[in-house]
């Protein structure tokens, strides 16, 4: 790990010039070089935090589809440019992935030599003492009437915990070496491998991983994860087709919101029975209660409770005696009361003709209301609690356009067909519950009952654990390498001497903190004080 | 507080132990004399009384606010922006107690005060409960990293702006010339925002962790890219690259600070932009 880009060295190049080949070798080095140097890395991560703003200014694509494309509308050319350059998919996009890959590689380049480094100095011990203590940022000198192997022999007990080395100089001077923190660096690679095993799990995370949304009613009705074709909008990673996901099967028996009289919600719990595994053959269904912030999990995927809505009941009755009963989602089109809108579509019984059968079909279409609360002829709802339910309706009879083969939304009626006069409006009337409409031709149309739905997600992702796994070794590897200091300490003890002026013995000890230097000044003066104190009681006590 | 050079005095028993010289060593730092206390010593000292009381009343009005809610008190930006400032008002204290930067309390408690304004009057929100989807012990212990982290890289934030007044007094005495000398050494200011963001990086790390954790339960997926995801991300990387510059030739000093001040725009930014004007999952300000 250099702070710099070690400067490349040209005197050695021979008279003939360098060949092509080395030209582009040295290329190669020196490019490795610079991205191994600090300063790079530094970049690169200026770089990816100013990458990563757009995607917090601008509405992405992949969050918000339907913002995004009102966004570019809007803002013409500008948008469009935008659009061209991947602002609106930032962290897909070709120059968010190749700042974090350059990054990456600088990891590495960054990481290998430095655990080379690591794996050297653990086995290596202190290094030696300096010649010149007085030249350390801590030092103390100091005279003792103690021998010199009590102070070593105190020494020795004040630094337990310390990586020691004791050594012997010219004219029976004795020194000791010690450092302490090797766990800094432990800590500081096992944060950056953390990391490259973070980066390298959340991509292939991305590549391997699905979520599908599906809406279920909470009446029994159940959903099986046998493939993409059973959700209702399902979202795959690159390396997903859709076709061999993992079994299991969920019930939804009953649902229910608890609201403050405020009508803000407190609770949405789901009561469910799912099945995998074994007890798919064997028709074991076991019981599991749905809340927010507690996913089903099972067959090593999840299943969340993502949002509900209600589904009205309508009965159409012929002329002709057939009944037909429907119970079909509506939207909810604001979250508080939860108004919805929908459109519940009937085809005519019996009749086989296609062009007869596209004439007389039959779409309830307009708002839904849990508890309605009408201003004049207006309907709205004024609880999101289902205690006064009413609908008010447009019925429309003529072509649906379901057959045609365009994907027409379950919510709604397909406009076009409206303005071109192939579907019209027959009847507009506001129902409560248990009342009926009558259409000019004698059908009856009533609103028998409401069920609930609950959105569920199925999500998959293999990776989730390895993620987690690494994340945790950057977070202990972070802790260790901020909070231990690397630090070393010396002594040098020079005995009395007859012929000198040296009467006592010299003690002279130095540190230095490795790292932060802030902060070893009081642990060295605590170990200096009991060492120079401590030395002397021992000596007395002889 | 280091006492360079010079013989010191040491021990017990001088005959059986003389130190001759002695540096980068530690002591307390000196109080002068009783009496020779100045008037603006006095007042120094009254202040930091001040700030203390302060600080409890506050602390009582977060505790009053959990137990009228039943919950964590730090579910909505009002609450949550009242535990922030606690948080930066106790780091500060803690701070005052190792470094010689008393002086300087009232930088610090400006953004302080003009948070608590905001809060208290554009953002207040009545005691109420959460949505369903807050009711989890992670409301306690993400929002509480996140604050606690967010308070404390408050006062880094302060320091290095500080430290890029006096670097520019020092490098032309012409600017800042009556504000520029009044300001503690740079490297108490570069001490003082490196320790706090040293202990507000792994509190914030923790946070951002727990916050992932938490969206694997609520919203079906660790990380989205949700706004305030993608600014904490954000906040992440520059506050990791403060650390990194740090250690590196020709970055450290001048421009180490500013990016620490960078940091912190960035969680200030997090805070309102992302709570006030974007849309995303995050968006439980319980504001309007
Ligand atoms: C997303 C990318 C990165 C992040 C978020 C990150 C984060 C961190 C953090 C939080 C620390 C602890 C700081 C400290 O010990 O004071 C650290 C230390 C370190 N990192 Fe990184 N790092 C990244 C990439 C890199 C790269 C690419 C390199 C190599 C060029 C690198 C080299 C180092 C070194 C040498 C240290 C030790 C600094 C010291 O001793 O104070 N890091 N990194």
């Amino acid at each position: 790990m250099t702070d710099t880009a070690t400067p490349t060295s040209s005197a050695d190049s021979p008279r003939r010039g360098p060949s092509r080949w080395r030209r582009a070798l040295a290329f190669v080095r020196n490019t490795w070089r610079g991205l191994r140097s600090m300063r790079t890395a530094l970049v690169l991560l200026f770089l990816l935090a100013l990458a990563a703003l757009p995607g917090a200014l601008l509405p992405q694509r992949q969050l918000n589809a339907a913002a995004t494309a009102e966004y570019i509308a809007e803002h013409g050319w500008w948008g469009r440019l935008l659009d061209r350059l991947q602002f609106f998919d930032v962290y897909s996009s070709v120059w968010f992935s190749a700042i974090y890959l350059l990054l990456m590689v600088s990891l590495v380049g960054c990481l290998l030599p430095r655990t080379l480094e690591y794996l050297r100095a653990m086995r290596a011990g202190p290094v030696l003492t300096p010649k010149n203590l007085g030249r350390l940022p801590h030092h103390v000198r100091a005279e003792s009437d103690a021998a010199p192997a009590e102070i070593v022999a105190s020494a020795r007990k004040r630094l337990r915990g310390w990586r020691l080395v004791e050594r012997a100089e010219a004219h029976g001077v004795r020194t000791i070496s010690a450092e302490k923190g090797y766990l800094r660096e432990t800590g500081n690679l096992m944060f950056h491998f953390g990391m490259l095993g973070l980066i390298v799990a959340f991509g292939l995370g991305a590549m391997y991983s699905y979520e599908g949304q599906v809406i279920v009613h909470a009446d029994g009705q159940e959903f099986c994860n046998s493939g993409a074709y059973a959700y209702d909008s399902f979202d795959p990673g690159l390396r997903v087709d859709g076709t061999e996901l993992n079994r299991f099967c969920v019930r939804v028996n009953d649902f229910e919101a608890d609201y403050t009289d405020a009508g803000q919600p407190i609770a949405y719990e789901a009561d469910l029975e799912y099945q995998s595994g074994e007890d798919l053959d064997e028709g074991t269904w076991r019981p599991y209660h749905l809340e927010v912030n507690e996913p089903l999990r099972t067959a090593g995927d999840r299943v969340y409770l993502l949002g509900h809505g209600y589904a009205p009941t309508f009965t159409v009755t012929y002329p002709d005696g057939d009944v037909r009963t429907k119970t079909i989602q509506w939207r909810p089109t604001d979250q508080t009361t939860l108004l919805s809108e929908g459109a519940t579509k009937f085809d005519p019984p019996g009749v086989t003709d296609p062009e007869k059968r596209r004439e007389n079909q039959l779409a309830i279409t307009g708002l839904f209301a849990p508890t309605a609360s009408f201003r004049g002829e207006i309907l709205s709802s004024s609880f999101p609690e289902l205690t006064d339910p009413a609908v008010a309706v447009d019925v429309m009879r003529g072509e649906l356009g379901v057959e045609a083969g365009r994907s027409v939304s379950i919510f709604e009626i397909d406009r076009s067909l409206v303005d071109s006069g192939r579907l019209e409006r027959v009847a507009r009337e506001n129902l409560r519950l248990g009342e009926e409409l009558t259409l000019d031709d004698g059908t009856t149309i009533s609103f028998d009952g409401v069920r609930e739905w609950v959105s569920l997600q199925g999500s998959h992702d293999p990776t989730q654990g390895w993620v987690l796994g690494f994340a945790l070794a950057m977070f202990l590897g972070l802790g260790a390498s901020l909070a231990i200091k690397r630090r070393r300490f010396w002594m040098r003890i020079t005995p009395a001497r007859e012929d000198d002026d040296l009467r006592r013995t010299v003690v002279e000890m130095g540190g230095l903190a490795r790292t932060d230097q802030a902060g070893y000044g009081e642990e060295f003066t605590a170990i200096t004080g009991d060492l120079l104190h401590r030395g002397l009681e021992d000596g007395k006590a002889r | 507080m280091a006492a360079a050079g010079g013989s010191t005095g040491s021990g017990t028993d001088p005959s059986s132990v003389t130190v001759l010289s002695a540096k980068g060593m530690t002591g307390t730092v000196a109080d002068p004399p009783h009496g020779a206390r100045t008037r603006a010593e006095r007042a120094g000292r009254m202040g930091v009384a001040l700030i203390v009381l302060g600080a409890l009343l506050h602390l009582s009005a977060l505790v009053l606010r959990g137990l009228a809610t039943d919950r964590a008190p730090w579910g909505n930006m009002y609450e949550y922006i009242m535990a922030i400032c606690l948080v930066t008002v106790v780091a500060w204290l803690v701070m005052l107690r190792r470094y010689p930067i008393r002086h300087l309390s009232a930088f610090m408690l400006l953004p302080v005060v003009i948070l608590m304004f905001v809060g208290g009057t554009m953002l207040y929100a009545v005691a109420a409960p959460v949505q369903p989807a807050l009711q989890s012990y992670w409301l306690v212990i993400h929002v509480a990293a996140a604050a606690i982290s967010s308070g404390v890289f408050l006062v880094p934030g302060v320091a290095s702006l500080l430290y890029l007044f006096r670097a520019a007094h020092e490098r032309d005495p012409a600017k800042f010339a009556r504000f520029g000398p009044r300001l503690p050494a740079l490297d108490v200011l570069d001490r003082v925002a490196y320790r706090t963001t040293v202990l507000a990086f792994p509190i914030f790390t923790f946070g951002v962790l727990c916050g992932a954790v938490w969206a694997e339960a609520a919203w079906g997926r660790f990380w989205g890219w949700d706004p305030k995801e993608t600014v904490a991300f954000i906040a992440w990387v520059v506050y990791a690259a403060y650390l990194h510059s740090r250690a590196t030739a020709g970055w450290r000093g001048t421009r180490a600070a500013a990016i620490n001040v960078v940091g912190f725009v960035v969680t200030v930014f997090n805070l309102f932009f992302i709570n006030l004007v974007t849309v995303g999952l995050h968006s439980y300000a319980g504001v309007g």
